[in-house]
């Protein structure tokens, strides 16, 4: 394991961690708003939103998916050393990360069980661009419609179709980040 | 020990993980109740160990906190919570419900309208809004899955055969966004219609293990028959100290020969108005 | 003018300051330390020790003096302390067949390899108050045996070589953690014996002396109760074997039930089990019982609806620190709730008067 796993961490855990949810639960509980969070520096080429999320929300008990490209011997280590996540199939995971193209077929994760809808996936989607335009979002949480520049429409729709179970979605591009849950009606 | 020695916010980074974990997919999905490890705290279950839970994971030392017990900030409970979280996050506290980032209530929704930004953060002794109609949690949590609610249903048309009206005057049970049948926790039914609003809601159940949550603006409505529409009554008297005829409100006995007065139950409400001039007939002259 | 009631922090601040008055009681009589409830209040401390899930003496006895006594107070204390521990891992099993047995007996023999050892027990002590006692009277020391030095075998044993008891799966799995976890129904059986373990002693007492008297009547014997010490064993990562990191006494109860059988299966005696911290052995009799009763499904027994069988209900309701929790908190003001349910009455008793004088004219 070399220096780079061993740091880029929080300094100060509890109070690191306890902003960066604040800026998740917000972007869940109002899906479309765009919230900078920061206090992780990942290994390239992870994004700081992307790190610190993971930083917050996991650890052993959750299951992490590494997609694509995001899963190679640096990032595997950093995430190990920090959260102590164990990796694993899409199946399995609680979280997975990786890009949009990377992560699809989306029929892979968890989408829970109707006794126990909670028992779903949470997936970070790694985009190269993170803006308040595009997509129309509707559902909890927004007054009347929120825009978010989703990289595909269908499959939110298939996802939203299913509630309540599903897949929920958060965004990240560099030090920003937007959440979808599955209860939001997207359209074109 | 100390409060030193203890964590931001007394809890452990993977308690509070779990617990915003569990935040999360309550939010996700509006009204599930989701299970969670709930931990045991220093107060008792049934003083608010679920939402001081709640609270704890939720926290950030810039918040500013108030906690309501009754709708007042100066009951003995209030008073307990709102120490425990001075003494270990060190966060602001207030009383006034403009100023605070979030709130921690037991049996209220606060008078003065919430803001986008705020959080409410709610103690729920039962959150099973089917518990008192069927026992079994393996029972409940089919019906929820099966969406299958006409045992509730059932129960409220009873009420209305038996008494004339919907005999549940209190933790009046509620759908959310046409799915989950949720317990809004026992706040009286006079309450119910600010659960639609533009602050994150959440709901903790300490001893039952369940965590759930309304996302702003959320589709929250009190289940009800047409030809028996949903009455979010109150007292129908002006508050005695500061005139208030929109506010819910306590009754007082102030002798023992059937003297009694009301006032305003959200005392920072009371308070503003009194502080803004408005009077009632035992107000402040 | 009316002036609504403040200082509640005020009051909480006196509350306590008189608590611990009352505590520390008359200041001429000198105070307890923890080392006198430790040694001289063992059961107490015991059972502290077994419903608050932490193997540890001297904070028991801690928690005893705190509570003033109150032992499911004590029970509370070590339990919101026991959660703010760090976690360094996971033990493994004991092994209870490798115990130093201070008392094991049999109620389905006569006599068993090993002996039946009475050890300390209150069983044939003839219940006299004992005024010696009151007047500090000094207690002889009791004579000395030699300890038999090798492993009692256990007594079920016996009956399992023979096939006639009905025998338990083994299994590596980890068992689920129900104080990590929320407790998910229908739980397994590790899960039944691990709530039951920590479960109000009370409680199971009560359920256990139910299935005697025909509420899913099991047939239990004391196959064997054994009480005494066993050495804990951990794996070290590092060092790649498990080593010895303490001992703790622990009471376990194997109960011979009623047999089972079918067309196809001889028939067997089957089991209940209780394994509990300190020696507490009502409390693991009760357990041994109760986790019986709880097993008619795997046995293939019909379910009478008795409470005792009724999973659900028991391990929803055998927790005293949950129930105590709830039981007591209807004493918080609820006065906003009692206002809703006063105008309902109102409204509706007014509605009433009104239809029966509509009804006379």
């Amino acid at each position: 394991m070399g220096h780079a796993a061993l740091s880029g961490g929080f300094r100060d855990a509890p109070i690191q961690a306890a902003h960066v949810f604040r800026a998740a639960m917000t972007a869940t509980a109002q899906p479309g708003t765009i919230l900078p969070v920061r206090g992780a520096t990942p290994p390239a080429p992870l994004s700081v939103a992307a790190g610190a999320l993971l930083l917050t929300l996991c650890d052993g008990d959750t299951p992490v998916h590494l997609a694509g490209k995001l899963d190679d011997p640096s990032l595997r280590d950093w995430l190990t050393f920090h959260t102590g996540a164990p990796l694993c199939d899409p199946q399995e995971s609680a979280f997975a990360i990786g890009e949009w193209e990377d992560l699809a077929p989306l029929n892979r994760f968890s989408i829970g069980t109707p006794e126990y809808p909670d028992r779903a996936a949470t997936l970070i989607v790694e985009l190269d661009k993170l803006e308040a335009t595009g997509a129309t979002l509707r559902g909890p949480g927004i007054q009347n419609e929120a825009k978010l520049s989703l990289p595909d429409i269908t499959a939110f729709q298939d996802n939203a179709a299913r509630f309540p179970l599903g897949c929920d979605f958060f965004f990240t591009c560099g030090n920003r980040l937007a959440a979808l849950p599955r209860s939001t009606k997207v359209t074109r | 020990m100390t409060a030193d020695q203890y964590n931001f916010a007394y809890l452990d980074e993977q308690t509070k993980r779990m617990i915003r974990r569990a935040i999360l997919k309550g939010l996700a999905v509006p009204g599930y109740q989701v299970p969670f490890a709930s931990r045991e705290m220093p107060m008792p279950y049934g003083w608010g160990t679920g939402g001081v839970q709640v609270t704890a994971a939720t926290l950030v030392p810039d918040d500013r906190l108030k906690v309501i017990d009754q709708g007042a900030d100066d009951t003995t409970n209030a008073v307990s919570i709102r120490k425990f979280f001075e003494r270990t996050a060190g966060v602001a506290v207030t009383e006034a419900t403009t100023e605070a980032s979030i709130i921690q209530t037991r049996h209220r929704i606060p008078e003065t309208p919430l803001r986008e930004g705020q959080i409410l953060v709610y103690q729920v002794p039962i959150p099973e809004p089917l518990r008192f109609l069927e026992p079994r949690e393996t029972e409940t949590r089919k019906m929820h899955a099966l969406e299958e609610y006409g045992l509730m249903h059932v129960k409220l048309y009873e009420d209305i055969a038996r008494h004339g009206t919907i005999a549940t005057a209190y933790a009046y049970p509620v759908q959310v966004e046409g799915r989950y049948v949720m317990d809004p926790s026992p706040i009286p039914k006079f309450d119910n219609p600010k659960l639609e609003s533009p602050a994150i809601q959440l709901f903790g159940a300490g001893r039952e293990q369940r965590i759930y949550a309304l996302p702003p603006y959320t589709q929250v409505v009190s289940l009800d028959f047409e030809d028996h529409p949903f009455d979010p009554s109150r007292a129908d008297y002006p508050c005695a100290v500061c005139g208030a005829v929109d506010s819910y409100l306590d009754e007082v006995i102030t002798d023992d020969a059937g003297g009694r007065m009301f006032l305003c139950s959200d005392t920072d409400y009371c308070g503003q108005r009194q502080a803004a001039g408005h009077t009632g007939t035992e107000g402040a002259p | 003018m009316y002036v609504a009631v403040k200082g509640g922090a005020r009051a909480i601040d006196n509350a306590h300051a008189w608590l611990a008055e009352e505590r520390r009681g008359d200041r001429t009589v000198p105070e307890m330390t923890v080392a006198q409830i430790r040694e001289q209040m063992g059961l107490a401390v015991n059972r502290v020790m077994a419903e608050g899930s932490l193997y540890d003496p001297d904070l028991a006895a801690l928690a005893i003096k705190q509570a003033r006594g109150d032992l499911i107070e004590a029970i509370f204390l070590i339990r919101a302390y026991r959660t703010t521990l760090p976690r360094f891992g996971g033990a493994q099993p004991i092994d209870t067949g490798n115990m130093a047995c201070d008392r094991r007996i049999s109620a389905t023999f006569k006599d068993v390899p090993g002996g039946q050892v009475l050890g300390p027990t209150f069983d044939y002590t003839h219940r006299l108050l004992d005024f010696m006692l009151a007047a500090d009277g000094d207690v002889p020391e009791a004579a000395m045996g030699d300890p038999a030095g090798d492993p009692v075998p256990h007594v079920t044993e016996f009956l399992n070589s023979e096939g006639l008891i009905q025998p338990e799966p083994e299994s590596d799995a980890v068992p689920r953690d129900l104080t990590r976890e929320p407790l998910e129904l229908p739980a397994d059986r590790a899960l039944r014996l691990q709530s039951l373990a920590r479960a109000d002693e009370g409680f199971l007492l009560g359920l256990a002396y139910s299935t005697q008297r025909g509420y899913a009547r099991n047939h239990a014997f004391v196959g064997e109760l054994r009480i005494g010490s066993v050495a804990v064993e951990m794996d070290i990562p590092d060092l790649g074997f498990a080593i010895e990191i303490g001992e703790i006494t622990v009471t376990e109860c194997e109960t011979v039930n009623q047999f089972t059988g079918s067309k196809t299966e001889p028939p067997q005696f089957t089991r209940g089990y209780g394994l509990v911290f300190g020696q507490t052995e009502r409390k693991a009799i009760a357990m041994a019982l109760v986790d019986r009763a709880m097993r008619w499904e795997e046995l293939g027994e019909e379910n009478v609806g008795a409470p005792a069988q009724d999973t659900e209900f028991v391990l929803s309701h055998c927790d005293n620190i949950q129930a105590t929790g709830f039981l007591e908190h209807i004493k918080l003001p609820h006065y906003v709730d009692f206002q809703s349910e006063l105008e309902l009455i109102r409204k509706l008793r007014a509605q009433a008067k009104a239809a029966g004088q509509e009804d006379a004219t």
